[in-house]
């Protein structure tokens, strides 16, 4: 069906949506992050994800689309009016992957926050980003300012190669959370050079 | 029978109407399965009668005359996703919204990350 828009309307394609996401272990400060940078109040809503098998959509009324229903966070950071920065914290957890291909569709790249105490929780995070090349850096949540471990050592520990930026981050902390994402941005950028070069 | 008691009823009570009381019944959408960020728009020339539409349904009417993508609809008129997923998709049977799959940008856009890093920046 051809998008019908009125004359006051300026057009779908009128409007870019980024589409960044969060992720991470449980309790590693998702929803601080989005909440610290969202213009509007974050939204913790429920999406039903869905298992990739489009197949089955053509099967009428066979229920046998697996699908499960997780908690999400969404925030949205409007840079210009036609250009709009949306933020989804999705579950970090493993028994999700599969499901994840609906969220990243699309997007721009990735936080993965990482607790320093539990840095194996980032795991499943760090491994989906890398096998779908989609662009990441990790925001080590600094809960109490202190870090124990150097972001050298940190880098190691998650065998990130050497190009993906670990940072430092207060996820409370408005300005440091939107750094985390400007260096998102930037090592997307990056990326963009160095496949040209390569 | 005794009135409502406005102990149970206050804003922490959270919603006292279920999510499919807002969408006719209806516990999932039809049609093609969209994403968050697809955009949905109001169709011009739509003849249906609008007094037949939920009051929902009135309000995403309303909301994107001017494209919007699903999840801010979401966001604006407070309601659950799949309860915007469902109220769009029956509008969208109606006849009266279409929807305008999203382009994903991606990261093959120079120029626009550039405009991200920079809009970013100064916020």
């Amino acid at each position: 069906m051809a998008f019908d828009v009125s004359e006051r309307d300026v057009g779908a394609d009128s409007l870019t949506a980024i589409k960044i996401l969060v992720a991470g272990g449980f309790g590693a400060g998702k929803t601080t992050l989005v909440g610290s940078v969202s213009e509007i109040k974050p939204l913790r809503t429920e999406e039903t994800l869905s298992e990739r098998s489009e197949l089955v959509d053509s099967l009428h009324g066979v229920e046998q689309k697996s699908t499960t229903t997780v908690a999400m966070d969404f925030g949205r950071i409007t840079i210009r009016k036609d250009l709009v920065v949306y933020l989804f914290g999705t579950p970090g957890q493993q028994r999700f992957w599969f499901m994840w291909d609906d969220l990243a569709y699309g997007a721009l790249g990735a936080v993965v926050m990482a607790d320093e105490r539990r840095l194996a929780d980032c795991f499943p995070s760090v491994d989906y980003f890398e096998a779908k090349g989609i662009p990441f850096v990790v925001a080590v949540n600094c809960f109490d300012g202190m870090r124990r471990h150097s972001l050298e050592a940190i880098s190691q520990a998650l065998n990130l190669t050497a190009d993906v930026p670990v940072i430092a981050c207060d996820a409370r902390r408005r300005e440091s959370s939107r750094d985390v994402l400007v260096a998102l941005a930037q090592h997307a950028i990056a990326r963009h050079h160095g496949r040209r070069a390569a | 029978m005794q009135p409502f008691d406005p102990e149970w009823l206050d804003q922490e009570a959270g919603p006292v109407v279920r999510p499919y009381a807002l969408t006719g019944g209806l516990t999932r959408p039809t049609g093609q399965r969209f994403d968050l960020l697809d955009m949905v728009g109001v169709v011009r020339r739509a003849t249906q009668d609008k007094q037949q539409l939920a009051p929902e349904q009135a309000e995403v009417l309303e909301r994107c005359q001017i494209p919007a993508p699903l999840i801010d609809l979401a966001a604006d008129l407070d309601l659950p996703v799949g309860v915007i997923r469902i109220l769009v998709s029956d509008l969208r049977e109606r006849g009266l919204v279409a929807i305008h799959r999203a382009q994903p940008v991606g990261f093959g856009d120079l120029k626009i990350l550039q405009e991200v890093v920079d809009g970013l920046r100064r916020i």
